[in-house]
């Protein structure tokens, strides 16, 4: 009997780990918007002096690990596990990034649902006694996800109204059993949701059946009210998806639209900044969580947030093939205080 | 969740709520641009045949001449500048078929000189010659049974 | 400046009209840009076959030949004039010969400039 287990998706954490120390990294183009500030480090060129995107993407989560260690004080030694994914194909970024730290490594492919994915893994590792400190994290490079999802960066084509930016930034967080908070609490794994949704330039609607449905569960599993968190964050719905989200909701009785945001809507200024319908990739998510929710956690701007990071789970084959969408959605709870 | 919707209802509803194109604005910048690349053929080709050169000859030249600058403005990346403002008017144009061309075989340079820039080269160009190249064997066999 | 002015005004239209076929199929049907280069060309040599093309070319000069409906009208066009000269196998010979330059051009043009530049990233 799984003792830990809360409702039907929810693990309730007993010994809730502590997120002891997030780091950042970030494009231009994200160094540019709204949430500029809360980034450790904003890279000047996307190439940013490698010689291929792909490289530069693993550099983004090399760095990154590297300044989550050293602002927690901590050195590779102390680290029992890292868990981390990214978008490329094989994870990449990811084993490439981090083939020199020697730490036992858990590659994991959520697609942009990776920063939950990999805390949510973390988090139930440390809680179960298996390990002290794990860092998880992912990546996502707006030219390496362009050529290997869409077009070459020079061709002509106009993008669509409901089409995403991806983000180019990695983020990461590093959990421990020692700490004083904020505190993972709960995590609530997705289920692959797919609700008929083709087009691949419009992933905000694909993802958010699979968003609604894990808050939903979330709440049903948990029994908190939505209201007892100040922030619930989803990860990459954009406009299109959040707006739906917030409706698919509200059709279930949940009203959350005063507390609720989207770190695709966040990241980017709609007016200044053409991204259309919001940011997108996995690292849209994973540097607002190590960003501002940490930053603003720490402050005690925010006390309870509901991170949902969502993913949309297609390939260049399956689209080709003219297969719909699935999507996942896994949620974690941060609280500032137990 | 417990509202169920079919697929077809969910589509429907994502339909009405995601921001439409702005389908006239695109056709205008679509109609202006299209028709300016077409002008400078249409001027490079009188240039020509001003010249003295066969009709042949200033078609195949002009051809050549468009693909160039298609090409070189590709490299100096502002083509995709302005098929993000002109949309098909910048594609359908021969100039576009260069983009499609040289775009991806830049992009692909870091996967070498052969698998890289040589083969990616056709991922677009390639359908178009083998489409373009079958309908006019098609075309031609029709030409010649018909024309007996 | 050679050619008179509504010449110059019949390309525009001709070529700014079948660019905007182009931006309705796109913006309508979502396709994407390879089946956009595709469907044209075809188009092109279908609608030489049927003896259309040519007087949308009579007309609109350089605006019908430049867009890629003009590339399958060279096509086809070159396939009918060796069907002339060489019978049926005029039929497979002829379509390349009329665009060899355009083709050989793009491959050669497009080899050299990406080996020359590298892309950019849009922000």
């Amino acid at each position: 009997m799984a003792t830990k287990s809360n409702g039907k998706q929810t693990v309730k954490l007993q010994n809730p780990p502590s997120i002891v120390s997030t780091a950042s990294i970030v494009g231009p183009k994200e160094g540019q918007g709204p949430l500029r500030l809360y980034f450790d480090n904003i890279i000047d060129d996307e190439m940013w002096g490698e010689k291929s995107w792909e490289r530069a993407e693993s550099k983004l989560m090399r760095e990154t690990f590297a300044k989550i260690l050293d602002k927690a004080g901590k050195t590779s030694g102390d680290i029992n596990y890292i868990i981390a994914g990214d978008l490329l194909n094989q994870c990449i970024a990811a084993t490439f990034g981090l083939r020199e730290s020697g730490i036992p490594f858990f590659g994991v492919y959520g697609a942009c649902s990776t920063m939950a994915e990999s805390a949510s893994l973390g988090a139930m590792l440390i809680d179960g006694g298996f390990a002290d400190n794990v860092v998880c994290m992912t990546s996502s490079h707006f030219c390496s996800a362009e050529k290997q999802f869409r077009f070459p960066l020079e061709l002509g084509s106009q993008r669509t109204s409901t089409a995403q930016w991806t983000v180019t930034g990695s983020g990461g967080v590093l959990l421990s059993n020692q700490g004083t908070g904020p505190y993972i609490t709960y995590v609530t794994t997705g289920k692959i949701i797919d609700f008929g949704i083709k087009d691949a330039n419009n992933m905000g609607a694909a993802m958010a059946p699979a968003a609604a449905d894990t808050i939903l569960t979330h709440f049903k599993d948990t029994g908190i009210a939505p209201q007892s968190y100040d922030l619930i964050v989803t990860g990459d719905l954009g406009y299109v998806g959040k707006s739906i989200c917030e409706e698919l909701l509200k059709e279930n009785g949940y009203d959350i639209k005063d507390r609720y945001n989207d770190c695709g809507v966040m990241i980017f200024d709609r007016e200044k900044q053409d991204a259309h319908a919001g940011g997108s990739g996995c690292g849209c998510s994973a540097a607002t969580l190590a960003g501002f929710i940490y930053q603003e956690l720490q402050k005690g701007c925010l006390n309870n947030v509901l991170f949902v990071a969502t993913g949309a789970l297609l390939s260049t084959t399956s689209s080709q093939q003219g297969e719909s969408i699935p999507c996942i959605a896994h949620a974690i709870t941060i609280q500032r205080s137990l | 969740m417990q509202k169920a919707f079919t697929k077809e209802e969910y589509n429907k509803y994502v339909e009405t709520k995601s921001p439409k194109s702005k389908i006239l604005r695109n056709i205008i910048r679509a109609f202006v641009v299209g028709g300016l690349i077409c002008v400078i053929g249409q001027l490079i080709s009188n240039l020509l045949a001003a010249r003295g050169f066969s009709k042949e000859f200033t078609s195949s030249l002009t051809s050549l001449i468009l693909i160039f600058v298609g090409a070189l403005f590709t490299g100096l990346n502002v083509y995709d500048e302005l098929g993000r403002y002109a949309g098909a008017g910048s594609i359908v144009p021969i100039t576009g078929f260069a983009n499609s061309i040289v775009s991806p075989a830049m992009e692909f340079k870091s996967e070498g000189y052969v698998t890289g820039v040589g083969a990616k080269m056709f991922v677009i160009a390639g359908p178009v010659i083998v489409y373009g190249t079958s309908a006019s064997v098609i075309a031609g066999i029709l030409y010649y049974l018909l024309r007996f | 400046m050679q050619g008179t002015l509504s010449m110059y005004l019949s390309a525009f239209i001709v070529g700014g009209v079948i660019c905007a076929i182009g931006q309705i199929l796109i913006d309508k049907t979502k396709l994407t840009t390879a089946r956009i280069l595709v469907l044209f060309v075809t188009a092109g040599a279908i609608l030489t076959a049927i003896g259309v093309y040519q007087k949308i070319v009579d007309i609109g000069g350089a605006g019908a030949t430049v867009p890629l409906t003009g590339f399958g009208y060279t096509l086809a066009k070159g396939a009918f004039r060796d069907v002339d000269q060489y019978g049926l196998l005029g039929a497979f010979t002829g379509g390349l010969k009329a665009a060899a330059a355009g083709i050989t051009a793009a491959i050669f043009f497009g080899y050299l400039i990406s080996v020359a530049f590298a892309p950019k990233a849009k922000r």
